[in-house]
């Protein structure tokens, strides 16, 4: 099997499933996580070449001449990144087939979570910018499908919407970043462009290309002020925000950071920018998620922290920090992802995710509990739990942190007192506490609901019991992969006595502290917040929409107005200004004015017709404009004939015989002419008509005065007769050289007289029934 | 002659123009009609002018010098027909717009819809 394969089966199914689902019945979500289990396990196999500094790489041609393929690299990063989404998805995938068996288009959702999961691992395993960039759009786009899968209600609707928005303006500037970067290498090649970090770096691009991709990574993994879409995107159901929001979407700008960090990473103004964002995001989150009581909203908060620490620790870039990324990117997805899914368990067996609303649940589900308690251990950082070595590598890096690190540690300490204090509450209230009356009493969830939770649990007891054994292997070519100048360190349960340790005792001991006094202190922090930050970012953000909205509306209605002779006037005004430029510009005409060329009768009927022309637009009466449009008609015939157009001048004749005679009876049926139009307008018209009339006038004299090439004329002038037999060329050229136009024109006649048919024919009553 | 004839031409677009941009529905077609007779001397009068040589041969072979060039004029004759079809084709639309809205003027048009 290869990446790429792999990536076009699971499309494959994804297609198939909305349409499979009635005939899998229930077991259709073990049913399609196989495809992905496998994927799991195929990249598994390679752990140990992977490990011996294998890299994968793959290319299909898509657009070759522009440099744009579809590649794909494997390395140790990507190898971990697959892992977790191909691992996690599976159990996803078991679980939403359970979880959504009450809803109806559960065989569309599942095809939806199966197409972000192609999405996703596309992106992690992309070897070329824009094939990178193509699935990062897919993963909006499924989202937005998710987010606003209950889309009867209209919060649902809203949240799709503006995570769709933000993410997808995001996407525009990774786009534009991406050119960017590409534009010094000459090429889109992620392989090639991590071998030669330097090029983009010299390059005075370096800096537009990484503010345009750290917009792209900033709105993705939801950094403040961007964040306020994730806690939005809660309205989706369970199985989204377990797989989406804890380990893959959001973490898909975590994954461009860390892919890019040799080549854009280590300059001031990525470690300013990354860092200031990231503890910012960090503190913010988890400071949000005190105050809160719907259960999915604290997790939803509790990442957005995550997600400015793992920014926080690649601006950082030490190697402590680098090794604190990885396995808190690695603890991270392994606790969200149970947590989530906990929570949606518990909201199917009570009915409700308000903490105020539960409590007393160990009793009714002791399995459960246990599972739940100890991902909340690794939240909290306790040991024996993976998110104690998770949070002892971020004191560390923190510590070490080149710039600022007091003020680091102290945000970073406060975060973690924060999620003990979250996990301690978490399970208390939930598990113990006083219970309330529940409508039935809440059972055990049932296996498929609790093996994606048990499982990931498991993994994170384990990884934690055997760092060395089992989450060094995994991680340390990831490691170097993302950081090639550093090393991956040995990981330990048990470090000695030292000022990390001692924070991490200190940091458990405050959390029990703020639990224990959480009567106080809770509304103290209720009570800031409603007096400080009361702005809510998603009003501001629709507020901004609405604005936008607006200004289009206004917009389009100026330039779109309805009325055709502005329209008119603007293609007139702006069509004689640019030929009037190209006439300024030319060779100026030279007027030649013999008299001795003018004979006198045809000056006077040129006279005649200008008249008559005056007339016309002048008159208020419809039948003097229409006798003079005839002597318009008439005068120009004479000219015909006096310029050797003889065809010409007859057919003329009879056309305007006809014209007139029509013009003179539709005209009686409207009514009398009477003045629309102010004097202004009248001006303003006779401006435009001056301005269009004159560069024509000009247009005719540099006609008549320029040499031509030989015209074609000479040909038909010479075959006419040897070879079509006619001597009157014009005719000849009608009927025979142009036939098949002539036949278009008798055709666009007949049609005509076929329209003129039906409109006279059809009853205006009849017009308003239809 | 030259200057006379593009004076002509510039007066003619002018008028249609002018006429072009009328509320009145009926003036709209007049400036249609303009337009045609201004297009059809353009090109005309583009085409060079030849005084009393029609594009004819006399003889078998014939003298061909001097003679009226006939292809702008075989353009010409196929323009003047279609702007006959066009023409009363948008005569007869605008009878019936009249006895549809009862009225010729497009700004009344647009606030009845």
């Amino acid at each position: 099997m290869t990446a790429g394969l792999f990536i076009f089966i699971l499309l494959l199914v994804a297609t198939v499933a909305p349409f499979l689902r009635r005939y899998l019945g229930n077991y259709a979500g073990w049913i399609y996580a196989i495809w992905p289990f496998t994927g799991f396990l195929y990249y598994l196999s390679l752990l140990p070449s992977i490990n011996d500094g294998l890299i994968i790489t793959e290319t299909y041609a898509w657009l070759p001449a522009l440099g744009i393929n579809f590649t794909f690299y494997v390395d140790g990063f990507g190898m971990l990144f697959s892992l977790l989404v191909l691992g996690i998805g599976s159990f996803i995938m078991v679980y939403a087939g359970y979880y959504m068996r009450p809803y109806p288009m559960k065989g569309r959702f599942l095809g939806y979570l199966l197409l972000f999961m192609t999405a996703m691992q596309g992106i992690v395993v992309s070897g070329n910018l824009l094939t990178m960039f193509v699935f990062w759009e897919l993963t909006s786009v499924s989202s937005y499908l998710l987010i606003g899968y209950y889309h009867e209600k209209p919060e649902a609707r809203a949240s799709a919407l503006q995570a769709f928005l933000i993410t997808g303006l995001g996407g525009l500037a990774l786009l534009g970043g991406f050119v960017l970067l590409s534009i010094p290498y000459g090429s889109y090649d992620i392989a090639y462009i991590l071998s030669e970090p330097n090029i983009i770096k010299d390059s005075n691009l370096y800096l537009p290309a990484l503010i345009l991709i750290l917009i792209g990574a900033f709105t993705k993994s939801a950094q403040f002020p961007f964040h306020f879409w994730l806690p939005g995107a809660m309205t989706a159901p369970s199985p989204v925000s377990a797989f989406l929001h804890s380990a893959t979407m959001v973490k898909a700008g975590i994954f461009l950071l860390a892919r890019l960090n040799p080549v854009l990473g280590g300059t001031e103004i990525w470690t300013y920018t990354l860092s200031i964002t990231g503890v910012t995001t960090m503190f913010v989150g988890a400071w949000i998620s005190i105050t809160q009581t719907d259960l999915k909203r604290i997790l939803a908060y509790t990442t957005v922290s995550a997600l400015g620490t793992l920014v926080l620790l690649l601006g950082t870039g030490t190697e402590y920090a680098v090794n604190a990324a990885i396995i808190f990117l690695l603890v991270h997805a392994l606790y969200k992802g149970t947590l989530f899914m906990m929570a949606g368990n518990i909201e199917k067996k009570t009915g409700t995710r308000d903490i105020t609303q539960l409590g007393g649940l160990f009793k009714y589900m002791p399995f459960a509990a246990v599972i739940m308690i100890m991902a909340l251990v690794s939240m909290a950082g306790v040991p024996p739990m993976l998110g104690f070595l998770g949070k002892e590598l971020i004191y560390e890096a923190s510590a070490a942190a080149p710039k600022a690190h007091y003020f680091i540690l102290t945000l970073g300490f406060l975060t973690n007192v924060i999620m003990v204090f979250l996990s301690l509450r978490l399970a208390i209230d939930i598990f113990w506490g006083k219970e309330p009356p529940y409508s039935k009493i809440p059972k055990e969830p049932s296996v498929s609901l609790i093996i994606g939770p048990f499982f990931l649990v498991l993994f994170s007891l384990l990884l934690g019991l055997f760092p060395s054994y089992m989450a060094n292997p995994l991680t340390s070519k990831a490691i170097t992969a993302i950081s090639p100048d550093n090393d991956a360190i040995v990981l330990k349960l048990w470090h000695g006595f030292n000022l990390v340790l001692g924070l991490s005792v200190l940091t458990i001991i405050s959390g029990f502290i703020t639990f224990r006094f959480r009567h106080l202190i809770l509304p103290f922090i209720d009570r800031i917040n409603i007096k400080y930050f009361r702005r809510e970012f998603t009003r501001v953000f629709f507020s901004v929409l609405d604005a936008f909205l607006g200004f289009t509306k206004v917009k389009t209605k100026t330039l779109q107005h309805g009325y055709h002779r502005f329209y008119l006037m603007t293609i007139f005004v702006f069509a004689s200004i640019l030929v009037w430029i190209m006439i300024w510009r030319a060779d100026p005409v030279v007027i030649e004015l013999d008299f001795s060329t003018m004979p006198l009768n045809l000056v006077a009927v040129v006279i005649l017709i200008i008249a008559a022309t005056i007339t016309t637009v002048a008159s208020d009466s419809r039948v003097v404009s229409l006798i003079s449009l005839g002597v318009i008609g008439f005068g120009i015939t004479i000219i015909f004939i006096a310029y050797s157009g003889v065809d010409l001048a007859i057919t003329m004749i009879m056309v305007e015989t006809l014209m007139v005679i029509l013009a003179m009876a539709v005209v009686f049926h409207l009514p009398k002419y009477k003045p629309f139009s102010s004097t202004g307008a009248r001006m303003r018209d006779t401006l435009v008509a001056t301005m269009v009339g004159s560069f024509f006038m000009v247009l005719v004299l540099q006609a008549g005065t320029s040499a031509m090439e030989i015209p074609i004329s000479e040909f038909f002038k010479e075959v006419s007769y040897t070879q079509a037999y006619g001597r009157n060329i014009v005719n000849v050229i009608l009927v025979d050289f142009r036939a098949l136009d002539t036949l278009g024109e008798i055709s666009v006649i007949s049609i005509a007289a076929l329209g003129i048919y039906a409109i006279l024919k059809l009853k205006p009553s009849k017009i308003k029934e239809s | 002659m030259l200057f006379l004839l593009a004076i002509l031409v510039g007066i003619l677009y002018g008028a249609a123009v002018y006429m072009l941009l009328r509320r009145n529905i009926f003036k709209l077609i007049l400036g249609l009609i303009f337009l045609g007779h201004a297009t059809n001397l353009l090109i005309f009068v583009a085409g060079g002018l030849t005084s009393g040589q029609p594009s004819f041969l006399r003889g078998l072979t014939g003298e061909t010098a001097g003679m009226a060039d006939p292809l702008p004029q075989a353009l010409i004759l196929t323009a003047i027909v279609i702007g006959l079809g066009v023409t009363a084709f948008a005569l007869t639309l605008v009878y019936r717009f009249y006895k549809v809205t009862k009225t010729v003027d497009f700004d009344q048009l647009s606030e009845n819809e």
